[in-house]
C-alpha cells in the first residue's frame, strides 16, 4: 500500500499552555513495497509520525493516506480495524504489551481480534514461531517466564501473525544484544522481501538504515529535514552534523581515506568487502605507476 | 487528561513560592476552616480578597487556574442548581410550571459556590506553587509528634512522595500500552460495555507487571545506595520559618480577626 503524507501537522494539546507542535507541515510519499528508514534525534517527531500510520493519531492539519484509507480532521475511516489489520506496528519495547497466560494465547490475541479463524491462526503460528527464532516448546509457557530477548520475539510474532501489508518498526532492536539485533533485523528484511511488505523502520542506527533501507527520511524538530536514497543522504556530513546525526562508519572511513590519500572514491552503498577491493585496486594502481 | 491542573507545579520565585511549605499548609488548613464562618457580604469579601491577593502574589495567571479547573466548575454549577431547587426559604421570586424558586435558594447557592471556589482556589494554589517534595517534607515534619506513638511518619511520607513521583510515569505507560493494544485490534472506545470491560485486561496486566518491576528496581537501587530513613537522616533542603512566613501569619491572623468582626451573629 502506498503511504502519502500531505502537509501533515500534529499539535499536542492545542490552545493550552502545554501546546506542543510535534509535526509541522510534513509531506512525503512511500511507495508500496519499499523499505523506508525514518531517522531523527530524540524528540524529532518520529514516534508521532508512525502513530499516524494506523490511525492512532489523526493529523491536526493535512491528510495521511494509506492505500485506500484516508485520515484527516474532517474524515476518519469507518473501518479503523481494517486499517489496523493491514498496518502492523512493532512499538519500542514491544514486550511490555504481553499479558496473556501463555505465549500461544498472546500471539493469537491480535489475529483473533481481527477475526481470523482459529485454524488459520494455528497454521500461521507454526510458520511464524520458528521464523522469529523461538523454540516451539515455549508456546505453552507464560510469556513472563521468558528472557527479555525471547519476550521481544513473542511480541513481534504477535504482530506478524496478523500478516500486515505494511510493517512499522519503532526501534525494534533497542536493548538487545548485538547478535539478537542482527538476527531480528535480518528476519524483518527477509520477510520484507518474501512477502513484498512495505516496511517503515524508525531507528537511531545509521548502519541499519544504510544496510536495509532504500529510502531515508530525516526528521528534525517535527519537520522533514532531508529525504532521498541512503547513499545520497548519508554522504552529506555537514548537514547531518547540524541535526546531531553522524554519517555511517563506512562513509566516515571512506571520507577520511579520500581526504588522506587525496582520492575521490564515490560512495555507492558498497559493502565493506567491495570497498576493500576498490581500495586495494587503488593502492595497487598507485604502486605500479 | 492533562487539562486538569490539580497537582501540577508551576515553577516560579514569587513570595508564595518562597514561603515555607508548612506555613502554606497551616494557613490553608485554617482557611478551609474559617471559610465556613463567613455568612454575609463583607465577611465573604474579606476571604475572596485574601485568596485573590495570594493568587496575584504567586504570579500564576488567574486565567490559567480558572481554565485548568474546568471539570470542577461543573460541580460548582451543579451544587448551585441543586440549591436553587431544594432550598425553600425566603420569598418565592419566580414561579415556573410547578417549580417555585425562593430567594433563599439563590443566596444559599451563591454562598456555597463561593465557598467551593475559595476552597479549590487555595488548595490548587498550594500545589501550583509547591513541589510535591516540599509538600511531603512539610507533612512529614508536621506529623513528627506522632512518632512518639510509634507511627511510621517517615515511611508514610516516603510512600507519598514515591506515589506522587510515579503518577506521570504510569500515565505515560498507560498511553503507550493502550496504543500498542489498539494496534493489535483492541477497541477501547466503541462496542458493548461487556466488551469494553474485557478490553481493560490487556491494558491492566502489562501496567501492573511494569509497576511491580519498577517498584522492585527502585527498592534495589535504594538498597544499593544504603538508603535508611527516619532517625538520623539529614535533609538536602532544611525547612526554615523565616521573616516572610511570620509576616504572612500576621496578615492571615488579621484577616481572621476582620472576618469574625464582620460576620453577623444571630
Amino acid at each position: 500500500m502506498d503511504i502519502i503524507f500531505e502537509n501533515v501537522t500534529y499539535i499536542y494539546q492545542p490552545n493550552s499552555p502545554f501546546q506542543h507542535i510535534a509535526l509541522q507541515d510534513v509531506t512525503f510519499q512511500i511507495k508500496s513495497g519499499s523499505y523506508v528508514a525514518i531517522v531523527g534525534h530524540t524528540g524529532s517527531g518520529k514516534s508521532t509520525l508512525i502513530s499516524h500510520l494506523n490511525g492512532l493519531t489523526i493529523p491536526t492539519e493535512g491528510t495521511v493516506s494509506i492505500g485506500d484509507y484516508s485520515l484527516s480532521k474532517e474524515q476518519k475511516p469507518n473501518d479503523m480495524k481494517g486499517l489496523r489489520s493491514r498496518v502492523g506496528v512493532v512499538f519500542q519495547y514491544p514486550e511490555h504489551q504481553l499479558f496473556e497466560e501463555t505465549v500461544e494465547k498472546d500471539i493469537a490475541f491480535g489475529p483473533d481480534n481481527f477475526g481470523i479463524p482459529k485454524e488459520e491462526i494455528k497454521r500461521r503460528m507454526e510458520e511464524i514461531v520458528p521464523a522469529v527464532g523461538l523454540p516451539t516448546d515455549v508456546l505453552q509457557r507464560s510469556p513472563f517466564d521468558l528472557s527479555g530477548g525471547q519476550m521481544r520475539r513473542v511480541a513481534i510474532a504477535g504482530v506478524l501473525a496478523v500478516k500486515p501489508e505494511v510493517l512499522v518498526l519503532d526501534e525494534p532492536t533497542a536493548g538487545l544484544d548485538p547478535r539478537g539485533q542482527r538476527e531480528i533485523m535480518d528476519m524483518f528484511y527477509q520477510l520484507h522481501k518474501e512477502q513484498s511488505l512495505t516496511t517503515v523502520l524508525v531507528t537511531h542506527s545509521m548502519e541499519d538504515a544504510l544496510k536495509y533501507a532504500d529510502h531515508v527520511i530525516i526528521l528534525n524538530n517535527g519537520k522533514k529535514y532531508m529525504e532521498g536514497k541512503p547513499e545520497e543522504v548519508f554522504t552529506q556530513k555537514d548537514a547531518l552534523h547540524k541535526v546531531q546525526l553522524d554519517v555511517p562508519e563506512i562513509v566516515q572511513f571512506l571520507m577520511k581515506f579520500n581526504h588522506k590519500f587525496s582520492t575521490s572514491l564515490p560512495f555507492k552503498k558498497q559493502t565493506i568487502k567491495e570497498l576493500a577491493e576498490t581500495i586495494q585496486h587503488v593502492v595497487r594502481g598507485a604502486e605500479s605507476s | 487528561m492533562n487539562s486538569l491542573i490539580i497537582g501540577q507545579y508551576v515553577p516560579g520565585d514569587s513570595y508564595v513560592h518562597r514561603l515555607d511549605p508548612r506555613t502554606k499548609i497551616t494557613i490553608i488548613f485554617f482557611f478551609i476552616f474559617v471559610v465556613f464562618f463567613a455568612n454575609n457580604v463583607p465577611s465573604y469579601s474579606v476571604l475572596v480578597i485574601f485568596a485573590l491577593a495570594s493568587v496575584m502574589l504567586s504570579r500564576v495567571p488567574l486565567r490559567f487556574i480558572i481554565k485548568g479547573l474546568t471539570p470542577i466548575w461543573f460541580l460548582v454549577i451543579f451544587t448551585f442548581i441543586l440549591h436553587l431547587f431544594v432550598t425553600k426559604e425566603g420569598e418565592v421570586f419566580f414561579d415556573f410550571w410547578h417549580f417555585e424558586f425562593y430567594t433563599g435558594g439563590v443566596v444559599q447557592g451563591v454562598a456555597i459556590s463561593i465557598r467551593f471556589f475559595l476552597l479549590i482556589l487555595v488548595t490548587s494554589l498550594l500545589t501550583l506553587t509547591t513541589t510535591p517534595i516540599e509538600i511531603t517534607d512539610a507533612i512529614e515534619d508536621m506529623l513528627r509528634p506522632l512518632n512518639k506513638v510509634k507511627f511510621p511518619v517517615h515511611e508514610l511520607a516516603l510512600m507519598m512522595s514515591i506515589s506522587l513521583r510515579f503518577i506521570p510515569t504510569l500515565m505515560q505507560e498507560t498511553e503507550k500500552i493502550s496504543k500498542a493494544q489498539a494496534s493489535r485490534g483492541v477497541d477501547f472506545k466503541t462496542g458493548p460495555v461487556k466488551d469494553r470491560i474485557k478490553a481493560v485486561v490487556p491494558l491492566l496486566v502489562p501496567l501492573f507487571v511494569s509497576a511491580f518491576k519498577r517498584a522492585e528496581e527502585l527498592a534495589m537501587a535504594m538498597e544499593a545506595r544504603g538508603y535508611q530513613g527516619g532517625e538520623g537522616r539529614s535533609k538536602l533542603r532544611e525547612l526554615k520559618i523565616g521573616k516572610l512566613d511570620m509576616i504572612i501569619y500576621i496578615i492571615f491572623l488579621s484577616v481572621i480577626a476582620v472576618l469574625f468582626y464582620t460576620r453577623t451573629y444571630a
